[in-house]
């Protein structure tokens, strides 16, 4: 039951490792090759994400690079305890590569090396094809737009070191897959209209057959072969609609849903019923006082429709959400940087992971986490971010045993302390 | 760009680490003691004795999965999401216990999945329902797993010592056969070839490995190992072991961390025990007699190897017997020679720790139906009948002050 086979992750590794010696020459002769800034913390529409980047380009060669790191120290504290005192990370390192392959032919990709170098990913990889701006036809690994995160996830981006809990583990960011579909963009005065619609492989039984003991999307999306079949046999459906305002800014309303169960055998022999899962999201972003302050949120519903005879811990129903205020309070010509800026900002953000009740005594279930996390952080230049975070974080459901009882949260403090830039 | 800039950002940064590092208040303190779960080892062990500890925690609040072994038909996932933070657990996860009685003789329908009900399946499998020829069924909650090693050092002549009629009250011994695995201690004497049982709540398994084995089976479900290589599965659906892990899912060493990891978790320390209400409680708890069940002291016999379990004196509150508790709390499912009215007196140390563990209420009795020990006491009928009627001749003022003492248990 191969119905979606699109096999791009080894071309794109191979591809990609050729590119990443050139680039490393590129970085030391700077006569041939051009770099194209922007400031990465501006933002056209979320789905622009993956074309809004600061790229190297080489001379009149139709090719373009760039990538991302991302590294932080962490110093966290649950209950008096620091189960791992200080730690640093090495989150990961991006390549991007971007390239005009004929008129209104691109072709654009990110891989990304995950725990120094030990997950090697292929974010995205597609080939755009542009028929007309309202109609643009994309193929390969895409990312399917759900919520602004996902689309939108590059470390440099943003002033908190963490991705959004939500963001992870509600909406399993990234959620990439192979597939196509198509989008378009209408302008009229100060509005864009866009939309974005793909059928994509999509996610599998981990969701329930998972070792966290809960539902989780995030489980059901590490499948390696996820590249390669889909494991009902159905295409993921993924459309969103986003409307952006000059002065009001950007609202997206997006829809995802599969069936990810392996309801059928290989000979087509029907051995359980379809069970689907499915994501609803809403986001918004703007930025206000001439940009000196922006708000970025995202929510983000869950319904799985689980196997019957699933253990409580497992929920039909998650939602999540976050809201980062970020403002800027200093920008100035500072170390010889013309437009270093100071910002602070702060996020609030929620998952529950099992929304309802227990059949067995009509009592909540709690199985939820909350954070707060204030952020400082100093941008020399756009697409450089030094950050510091607090995060206290609240959770009823402590890791290695459901306590969905509500019985006294367990509360952790967090001080981080990271770098990330594009490069 | 200045060098010497960089380093002025530089020490304004690790300054601000410093100082936010030295703000201890950002870190969420451990909770006070008398708040504590029952999480903490008994004092006295070697460095081999701590890591099997250890080892057993984590395999206490592992999740089970298919691939693990679990199923393909069962009840929970883990043990701790049942004993929870080795606290009590909730209705939410009470296993159900079934079988067909018939006039004076019981059958726990073991050919069809008994003795418990495995309602839940991996993935395309079908969970149990009840046999229709079952017509009896009573609903367990998980007792709390603190001082169960105290309990396994316990001499049968101690327990046998206040067995049988006395004071009004006649607890007896629960005598099961062995399991084939079942090595005696010294203390451990046998009638008729059985021996005295002393956990569950029919006090039906003689040892701690028995207990294990069994929830492996049982109250996860479906979880082989050396001692036991029976899955279980759906008999309307027929065998399928539900994954392609070889049996036994489990070593022996894993039953046996489990095994040190209960034998080693500490007794929970007592809270206001010398506030004065707690101080009166616990005087009319013994002189309405509570305690003629409710033991409060007893002496443990030697467990070879565990010198801090070895004769010491414990304040369990239980005389690990079985009493006729009436009609009322009659599940009407019968466990080796305890009958289907007879329960093991609940042990009640750590009991005012448990709505830290039954998400902030109250779940008491075998299936936890009391949600206030007022209303768990107004339950014991039976042998008790007597206790409950002093218990109900206090004032409401006196009422309070046991309420008080059992709470700083
Ligand atoms: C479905 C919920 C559930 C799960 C999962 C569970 N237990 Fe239990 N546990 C119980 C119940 C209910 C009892 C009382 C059983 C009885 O009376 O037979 C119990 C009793 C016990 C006891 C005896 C306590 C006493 O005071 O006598 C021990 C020890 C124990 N369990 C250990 C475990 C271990 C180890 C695991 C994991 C392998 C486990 N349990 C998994 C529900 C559970
Ligand atoms: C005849 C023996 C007996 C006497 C006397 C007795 N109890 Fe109990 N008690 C039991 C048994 C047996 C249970 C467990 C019943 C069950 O599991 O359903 C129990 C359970 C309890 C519980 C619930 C514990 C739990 O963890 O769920 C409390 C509280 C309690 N008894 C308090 C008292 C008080 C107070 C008195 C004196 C008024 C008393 N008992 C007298 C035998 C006795």
């Amino acid at each position: 039951m191969k119905i979606f086979i699109f096999n791009y992750k080894k071309i794109v590794a191979v591809f990609f490792s050729a590119c990443f010696a050139i680039y490393c020459h590129a970085q030391k002769d700077s006569s041939l090759f051009k770099r194209i800034e922007i400031d990465t913390s501006k933002q056209k529409l979320n789905m622009d994400g993956v074309y809004n980047k600061p790229f190297l380009t080489m001379g009149k060669m139709p090719v373009a690079m760039g990538g991302y790191m991302e590294a932080n120290t962490q110093y966290s504290v649950t209950q008096g305890i620091s189960a791992d005192g200080f730690a640093f990370q090495f989150q990961r390192v991006s390549m991007f590569l971007e390239s005009s392959i004929a008129k209104n032919i691109k072709f654009n990709s990110e891989i990304e090396y995950e725990n120094g170098g030990e997950d090697i990913e292929v974010e995205y990889a597609f080939m755009d094809m542009e028929f007309n701006p309202l109609f643009n036809f994309r193929g390969g690994i895409v990312l399917n737009p759900i919520g602004s995160f996902n689309e939108n996830h590059d470390g440099p981006r943003w002033d908190f070191i963490d991705r959004p809990i939500s963001s992870t583990t509600i909406i399993p960011s990234t959620l990439s897959n192979a597939g196509f579909g198509f989008y378009g963009k209408y302008y009229y005065d100060n509005w864009i209209f866009a939309y974005e619609t793909y059928l994509t492989n999509g996610f599998d039984d981990g969701i329930v057959s998972n070792a966290d003991g809960q539902t989780s999307l995030a489980d059901g999306n590490q499948n390696p072969d996820k590249f390669d079949k889909s494991n009902s046999g159905l295409p993921m459906f993924t459309g969103k609609i986003a409307i952006r305002q000059r002065k009001y800014g950007e609202f997206g309303i997006s829809y995802l849903t599969d069936v990810y169960n392996e309801w059928k055998t290989d000979d087509g022999l029907i051995i359980a019923p379809k069970l689907s899962a499915s994501v609803f999201a809403l986001d918004y972003s703007t930025s206000l006082l001439n940009d000196r302050l922006s708000i970025t949120t995202e929510a983000a519903k869950v319904w799985v429709q689980l196997p019957p005879n699933t253990v409580n811990t497992y929920g039909s129903q998650q939602d999540g959400a976050f809201i980062d205020i970020v403002g800027t309070v200093i920008k100035h010509k500072m170390f010889g940087w013309n437009n270093a800026k100071w910002e602070v900002g702060v996020r609030l953000e929620y998952a529950n992971y099992n929304i309802g009740s227990f059949s067995e005594t009509g009592g909540p279930i709690y199985d939820y986490i909350w954070a707060i996390v204030p952020a400082i952080a100093f941008r020399p230049v756009g697409s450089t971010v030094l950050r510091f975070n607090y995060v206290y974080s609240e959770q009823s459901d402590e890791a290695g045993g459901n306590f969905i009882l509500g019985n006294t949260p367990v509360k952790t403090g967090t001080m981080e302390f990271g770098i990330s830039t594009y490069f | 760009m200045k060098i010497k800039q960089i380093y002025k950002v530089l020490t304004v940064v690790i300054f601000s680490v410093i100082t936010l590092e030295a703000c201890q208040k950002l870190f969420p303190a451990a909770p006070a003691p008398d708040n504590t779960l029952a999480v903490g080892v008994i004092p006295g062990l070697t460095p081999a004795q701590l890591q099997e500890h250890a080892l057993g925690d984590d395999e206490f609040s592992q999740i089970f999965t298919q691939q693990q072994g679990l199923g393909p038909v069962f009840n929970n996932i883990s043990c701790n999401n049942c004993h929870v933070g080795n606290g009590k657990g909730s209705p939410a996860t009470a296993l159900t216990r079934f079988g067909r009685a018939t006039g004076r003789t019981f059958d726990s329908l073991v050919s069809e999945n008994g003795p418990d009900l495995l309602p839940n399946a991996v993935p395309g499998y079908t969970g149990d329902v009840l046999p229709p020829d079952a017509n009896v069924q009573v609903q367990l909650i998980a007792p709390t797993i603190m001082g169960l090693g105290f309990i396994a050092a316990l001499a049968d002549s101690t327990i046998l010592a206040n067995a049988y009629p006395h004071d009004g009250v006649a607890g007896v011994p629960n005598y099961v056969n062995p399991t084939s695995f079942f090595i005696p201690q010294a203390f451990n004497i046998p009638f008729n070839g059985q021996y005295i049982g002393r956990f569950g709540r029919k006090a039906t398994r003689v040892s701690l490995q028995d207990q294990v084995v069994f929830a492996l089976a049982n109250d996860l479900g479906g979880v082989t190992c050396d001692y036991n290589m029976v899955k279980p599965y759906n008999y309307l659906v027929g065998p399928y072991t539900g994954n392609y892990v070889q049996d036994p899912d489990v070593s022996a060493g894993f039953v046996n961390h489990l095994v040190m990891y209960l034998l080693t978790n500490k007794v929970p320390p007592r809270r206001d025990s010398a506030n004065s209400d707690v101080l009166a409680g616990a005087q009319l708890f013994t002189n309405i007699g509570c305690v003629t069940c409710h033991i409060p002291t007893m002496v443990t016999s030697t467990l070879p190897g565990f010198p801090s379990l070895s004769n010491q004196t414990i304040h369990p509150f239980s005389d690990f017997l079985l009493h006729d508790m009436g009609s009322e709390l009659d599940g009407g499912v019968p466990e080796g020679s305890a009958q289907s009215f007879q329960w093991r007196t609940a042990p009640l140390w750590g009991v005012g720790l448990s709505p830290n563990s039954q998400g902030g209420g109250l779940f008491l009795l075998h299936d936890g139906r009391a949600t206030s020990f007022i209303q768990a006491i107004q339950f014991h009928n039976g042998e008790a009948s007597a206790r409950k009627a002093a218990f109900n001749a206090l004032t409401s003022q006196q009422q309070q002050q046991i309420v008080a003492f059992l709470n700083s248990l």
